[in-house]
């Protein structure tokens, strides 16, 4: 039978040593299974079989950042969050592992005449001073990224070709889409005209 | 290849969202869970916590990992469904 705790014996347990650890870990890995199961159901890349690696290196990772719990929620809910990260980061490699960025911003051109037959004629203006702003205020990397981004490929893939950090990627993305927006607003778009370019 | 049109859509709307100060998918990591709780109580978005909402809309991955959360916190409280 698998017993929660109250935050401060989660923590006081995974700290202790001994048999209250090992039923503390063992509790928690009987959560974290039931947890990781149903989160990852949507993912069509995820097999059961993978669910002992992820285990394994979620504990991992939950005991190293125990410091870093705040109390701020449940102690599960916080250790299940890192387990999601854990898994879906792992799946998200397996998934854009082949993909070479390279290639993927080669193949990928922004230009104005691109999408123009599904553009609302209204926002034809917006579009094409956003792809101004892209082809000519960004840097080579910002455009890397951004476009990445959108295409869905995973952040830990991108960093990695980029042969940079996770936190050096997101400063590149903020930084582009930051730029992007301020120099749409000093041409006189706002927020409202970013809503909806495309009628469908 | 062109960029789609719901490529651009995409665009459009993280730079809807953008915001001069963000914080990154670390710091949302660790408080996320204190997000989904109150989401899933039905409680308003605490002012400490729109620094999250506002992550979610413009981090795809961590939005996955939000809604997966959900999903986690869901079936530990129904064990049995
Ligand atoms: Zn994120």
């Amino acid at each position: 039978m698998v017993r929660d705790r109250d935050n401060d014996e989660w923590i006081k347990s995974l700290q202790a040593e001994g048999p209250i650890r090992e039923s503390a870990l063992s509790d928690l890995r009987e959560l974290l299974f039931v947890g990781l199961k149903s989160a990852l159901k949507s993912r069509s890349d995820f097999i059961d079989p993978m669910l002992d690696d992820f285990l394994q290196d979620s504990l991992i990772r939950i005991l190293e950042a125990l410091d870093q719990f705040q109390n701020r929620s449940r102690f599960v809910t916080w250790a299940t969050a890192i387990a999601i990260r854990v898994a879906l980061t792992q799946l998200r490699k397996r998934q854009w592992r082949d993909v070479s960025l390279e290639t993927l911003v080669a193949d990928t051109n922004f230009e104005p005449e691109a999408a123009s037959d599904e553009l609302a004629p209204d926002r034809r203006e917006l579009v094409e001073a956003m792809y101004h702003v892209i082809n000519t205020q960004l840097t080579e990397k910002q455009r890397i990224v951004l476009l990445a981004e959108i295409k869905g490929m995973a952040q830990e893939e991108i960093a990695a070709q980029l042969g940079c950090s996770r936190n050096a990627l997101y400063k590149l993305s903020h930084d582009a889409r930051f730029r992007l927006k301020q120099e749409l607003v000093l041409v006189g778009f706002d927020s409202k005209s970013f809503a909806a370019a495309f009628n469908g | 290849m062109p960029v789609t049109g719901e490529e651009i859509q995409l665009i459009l709307n993280v730079i809807r969202d953008t915001q001069a100060v963000e914080i990154d998918c670390d710091v949302c990591l660790m408080q996320v869970g204190e997000f989904a709780e109150d989401r899933l109580a039905g409680k308003p978005i605490a002012e400490g916590l729109k620094a999250i909402e506002q992550h979610l809309l413009i981090c795809p991955e961590c939005r996955e990992e939000f809604e997966a959360l959900c999903e986690a916190m869901n079936a530990l409280e129904n064990p049995e469904s």
